[in-house]
């Protein structure tokens, strides 16, 4: 017989693993990829698969031959950088191979450079995303047009995304009324943008794709409501009050929240483990954070988008955060 | 359904020997008897080697303050006085018995009949739990006199009995209630008479149907005891966390229940109460669930204290399967696990647990995730992640400052920790060590 | 020209308001210390290694200005070469000191304490240790989970992938101690370098009886006191079952080690024995392999 096991308690485990919550994470961003193949076509999917694979390879790569550890490529988190990042870039021809270069910043300065999995302070997706931006401002901006289901190739012709669009507009100095009902814009109803027949990153377009997945991680415990409601209610809340103040400079709350990347942002990249805080009070201070830092940049920055900035931003407070927020203790 | 305010886990409950009668168990044809069966100093011994004993003689005498009387288990002759490895392989004081036969003592009334009345005042009940050598059951072993007197300054309120058993797999206190409900709550009455509390209050868990049927209505016919089913939870047993689910109080940091009105006993310290007072039957014996999912049987025993695990094993199930991974004394979040199987059993004992290779192997420890499962897992409301990595880089201070000496070690943060930290194991250390740098301050 | 005179006055002003407030903070926090404190802490490893009892090594050089000589105090890592320099800043003698080295005192290698039990908890001795008995069953002898090698700071320590103990590197060991505070069972002991840094010792720590001794580990020290009979400088105590050799008293004759039942008295550093002993040890050497070939096959017909 063996010899037996000596350990202190317990002696048992839940069937939770890393394993486990990273390929739920995967599993609750397929129905975004979907709809972004179903918008962009054969782009969207080889963006992603790019993405993917090559967050495996430079995870797999650096932690052979830099960190000489065993390999962590199955916990699948490498895949959950890789797609997020995907949904993070616009699905042009070019973005194929220049997703590759978001990747390597991704993995090796985004994440492994700290020590892998659960020790970066950022969130891996966007640094690369972030980096991408600075890098490439124009392949960045430029934006495939969408019109028909499952197009094979896409337009070469480039669109804007809705903000993008009203920003420039705003920019000329018409008012927001005067833009919104400009049919030559050919700005998307609210329909549209719910769906998310837009112009916009692969993933962020549908608003509907990206709940169904963050209700399947609500429900399998890997998310909680706090940080993506206060992320979103307070973007909703700030932006309202904006727009009461001035409709005509200001975008109504609904169409701030459902528009650009809001929504990916809030259930998806604010919402990783390693990088938002951990107590139910900080996790609410962090998303109301997020919220107001993506209106402040949408509306007073330089670029139309602020949701990945907001997110880093709110990643470098996390640790004051997770110090101030403590958990209510029972005996107290 | 009433339960605690934060935290806890639901692991499977594989109680799987539920419908085992209690048997009871064959007499062994030696023992050794510890003298440490309890929280606090060894008993010493006073009989010498050669002499004859009972059933039920004292043989071990509790001479310090923290120390229960020890009685014989057997009748036979004390073969030497020595020193025994237990379970865990710890050298302890212990009395060897060539067992003879099974003569009682003649002052023990091993009569099958009932006995409600009980004449005694509070004083006399607590010096006679003392004589007998009760100690708590719910796997704590402190000595019950100890806890029933009340310090003068103090007031209890509650008598909470707990019949919760939220450890998976563990069915003895299940069995008992279903077949000793009447004694049990003759055991409580008397408890309820030495604290002089209204009302007691036994909690059960919300899985155990019948059980709670058996004992709502046994306890109907007594005065002042309710039958509070409360919602499935580990740590529900856990003192603090009993107390919180039914009487809404907390335990303050580093108080005891009585600071807030209440004592908590198992309900087989009830059952060996009844014994003790009614029938002069000190505790000498023990409900013990034998199981384990690959067993090829299940059993509930009534077993002589000092009986070696080697021999409820072989009793029970003839041997391990070849597949066994480890064994464990009391159930699997708490329990502790057998290094020694050739130990004896003592009275704290409550299950033989055996379980599978598969199981019993931890996983592959990996970096921390900080999802903070392990901190909405905590029913005390602690950070463990926080504690692992203070106490990883001897931070002790600092992990004691963020309240380590509140953990109460019910292992939920190990159990949910996707990233198979050891959580547990550092904050026990931790704990250690800042116990260790208080005691130095004291000096 | 305007934009950058403006420029040019307002940093200038900025500059000017930061430096008065500086100054000021600095006056307000302004800390005297001797510089005879830096001096010293420059002169002393500066590795914290916490051997002399204090914080780090700054903290020992305040110790050594306050007292003003160095009675009392050492510095176990800095050995003599660092006693004559911080002698000479502090203007006294340093004290003569034997130089030391840490020793494990165990030999429970995986061949002699054979594991019963698979220990699958936090690698950390002290924490293995409040939970059980380690591995062996020996409740003296080392965890082999390597706390010594992280306490070590010298690289001296490492954990031998074969016996399953720690080995001492002794060139590297300043005999800080550090090791031996790091360790739950006390099994490193801080004993004189001796002579060509040849040393005898008992490398066993159970106080067991001989039997139950013997039954976790086969190389125990089990008190017979052959080794107390034998030593004729009486340098060796047997107390508890378990014999000590003193290495004040030692002289290194190694009567004992030849008298040792079990070998657990250990003699380092001794060159290699050459003369006609060796043939007459030999089949004692090989009968005890037959012994213990023996007692193998009967556990495991017992298990």
């Amino acid at each position: 017989m063996k010899l037996l096991n000596v350990s202190g308690s317990p002696h048992v485990h839940s069937d939770e693993s890393t394993k486990k919550i990273m390929w739920r994470v995967n599993l609750a961003l397929v129905p975004s990829l979907i709809v972004a193949v179903a918008f962009f076509g054969l782009n969207a999917l080889l963006i992603s698969i790019i993405s993917v694979g090559c967050c495996i390879l430079f995870q797999w790569l650096i932690e052979k031959f830099v960190m000489k550890v065993p390999s962590t490529i199955c916990d699948g988190s490498a895949i959950v950088t890789g797609l997020l990042l995907a949904f993070n870039v616009p699905a042009t021809q070019e973005m194929i191979w220049l997703v590759a270069i978001g990747a390597l910043v991704a993995i090796g300065i985004g994440k492994m450079s700290f020590g892998g999995l659960g020790k970066n302070p950022f969130n891996p997706a966007l640094v690369g995303r972030v980096f991408m931006l600075i890098s490439f401002p124009v392949q960045m901006t430029t934006w495939p047009k969408t019109g028909s289901w499952f197009p094979m190739s896409i337009d070469t012709v480039t669109g804007a995304t809705p903000l993008g669009l009203i920003k420039e507009q705003l920019s000329t100095g018409r008012s927001l009324t005067d833009i919104m009902s400009d049919p030559t814009l050919g700005l998307p109803s609210l329909c549209d943008i719910f769906l998310g027949h837009m112009g916009g990153s692969l993933g962020e377009v549908s608003a509907i794709a990206i709940l169904i997945g963050a209700i399947y991680l609500l429900c399998k415990k890997i998310i909680s409501w706090h940080i993506p409601v206060a992320f979103i209610g307070t973007a909703f809340v700030f932006s309202g009050i904006l727009w009461l103040c001035n409709p005509d400079q200001f975008i109504d709350p609904l169409t701030t929240i459902l528009t650009g990347g809001i929504m990916l942002g809030a259930c998806f990249m604010a919402t990783d483990m390693v990088t938002s805080p951990m107590a139910k009070s900080g996790q609410l201070i962090f998303g109301v954070g997020c919220g107001l830092l993506t209106i402040i940049i949408r509306n007073w920055g330089n670029y139309p988008e602020g949701v990945s900035f907001a997110i880093l931003l709110m990643n470098s407070v996390t640790p004051l955060i997770n110090r101030w927020c403590k958990p209510k203790r029972f005996a107290n | 359904m009433k339960t605690f305010a934060m935290g806890g886990v639901h692991p499977e409950e594989n109680k799987i020997s539920t419908t085992a009668a209690i048997e009871q168990f064959p007499l062994p044809k030696s023992a050794a008897i510890l003298m440490t069966q309890h929280l606090g100093a060894p008993a010493t011994p006073c009989v010498e080697k050669g002499d004859k004993v009972k059933v039920g003689q004292l043989i071990g005498k509790a001479e310090t303050f923290m120390c229960a009387n020890i009685h014989s288990p057997f009748s036979g002759t004390v073969a030497k006085i020595d020193t025994c490895k237990d379970a865990f392989g710890l050298t302890k004081p212990a009395i060897y018995i060539n067992v003879e036969g099974d003569e009682w003592d003649e002052s023990i009334d091993r009569t099958p009949d009932i006995k409600r009345e009980c004449t005694l005042e509070p004083k006399e009940i607590v010096d006679k739990l003392k004589a007998m050598g009760i100690v708590g059951l719910g796997g704590a072993t402190f000595p019950t006199h100890i806890k029933y007197s009340i310090a003068p300054d103090k007031k209890a309120e509650y008598l909470i009995i707990n019949a919760v058993e939220c450890e998976p797999y563990l069915t003895s206190d299940h069995r008992a209630m279903m077949e000793h409900a009447e004694e049990i709550c003759i055991g409580v009455s008397i408890l309820r008479k030495a604290l002089g509390v209204p009302n007691a209050y036994i909690g059960i868990e919300n899985n155990k149907p019948e059980p709670i049927a058996v004992m709502t209505k046994t306890a109907k016919e007594f005065e002042g005891i309710i039958v509070e089913p409360l919602k499935v939870k580990y740590p529900q047993g856990a003192e603090k966390q009993l107390i919180n689910a039914i009487t809404g109080r907390r335990v303050p940091s580093g108080k005891l229940p009585i600071d807030v009105g209440c004592v908590v006993s198992n309900v087989g310290t009830a059952f060996a109460v009844y014994e003790a007072i009614q029938k002069n039957k000190p505790l000498i014996e023990n409900i013990l669930t034998v199981t384990g999912k690959k067993l090829p049987s299940q059993h509930n025993y009534q077993v002589r204290v000092g009986t070696t695990y080697n021999d409820l094993i072989a009793h029970a199930i003839n041997e391990l399967p070849a597949t066994t991974g480890k064994v464990i004394s009391g159930g699997p979040m708490m329990g502790k696990a057998i290094s020694n199987l050739d130990g004896p059993t003592t009275k704290g004992a409550s299950s033989v647990l055996v379980i599978d290779e598969g199981e019993a192997e931890r996983a592959k420890e990996s970096n921390c995730i900080r999802c903070g499962k392990c901190m909405n897992a905590c029913p005390m409301g602690l950070e463990p992640y926080l504690f692992s990595s203070l106490v990883k880089n001897r931070r002790i201070e600092e992990a004691g400052a963020a309240n380590i000496l509140d953990c109460i070690e019910c292992g939920c943060c190990f159990f949910s920790c996707p990233a198979n930290k050891p959580l547990l194991d550092e904050i026990r250390l931790g704990k250690n060590l800042y116990r260790g740098i208080l005691m130095a301050k004291k000096k | 020209m305007t934009g950058i005179w403006s420029a040019v006055l307002v940093l200038s002003i900025t500059g000017a308001i930061f430096a008065v407030v500086l100054w000021f903070v600095a006056q307000k926090f302004k800390v005297v210390e001797d510089p005879l404190i830096d001096e010293i802490a420059e002169v002393l490893p500066g590795a914290n290694c916490g051997g002399c009892g204090r914080a780090g090594c700054r903290a020992m050089a305040e110790a050594f200005v306050k007292q003003g000589n160095m009675d009392g105090l050492k510095c176990p890592a800095g050995g003599e070469d660092v006693a004559k320099k911080v002698a000479e800043l502090l203007g006294c003698t340093p004290e003569e000191t034997e130089p030391q080295v840490a020793v494990v005192r165990c030999n429970g290698s995986c061949a002699n304490a054979k594991a019963k039990t698979h220990y699958d908890g936090l690698q950390d001795c002290a924490f293995a240790n409040s939970l059980y008995t380690g591995e062996s069953g020996c409740v003296f002898g080392c965890l082999g989970l390597g706390n010594c090698t992280k306490a070590c700071q010298f690289d001296a320590l490492s954990m031998d992938p074969d016996t399953g103990l720690p080995i001492v590197d002794e060139d590297k060991c300043v005999a800080c101690g550090a090791c031996v505070k790091a360790c739950p069972r006390g099994i490193i002991e801080l004993r004189n370098k001796g002579l060509k840094n040849r040393r005898v010792f008992v490398a066993c720590r159970n106080k067991e009886k001989g039997g139950e001794a013997r039954k976790s580990c086969t190389a125990a020290c089990i008190g017979c006191g052959k080794c107390e009979k034998t030593c004729p400088f009486g340098a060796i105590t047997v107390e508890n079952n378990l014999a000590y050799i003193d290495f004040t008293k030692c002289k290194l004759c190694r009567k004992c080690v030849a008298e040792c039942p079990t070998g657990a008295i250990h003699a380092v550093n001794f060159p290699p024995k050459v003369e006609r002993p060796a043939a007459t040890e030999k089949p004692a050497a090989e009968a005890a392999t037959a012994q213990n070939a023996a007692e193998e096959v009967k556990t495991e017909t017992k298990a």
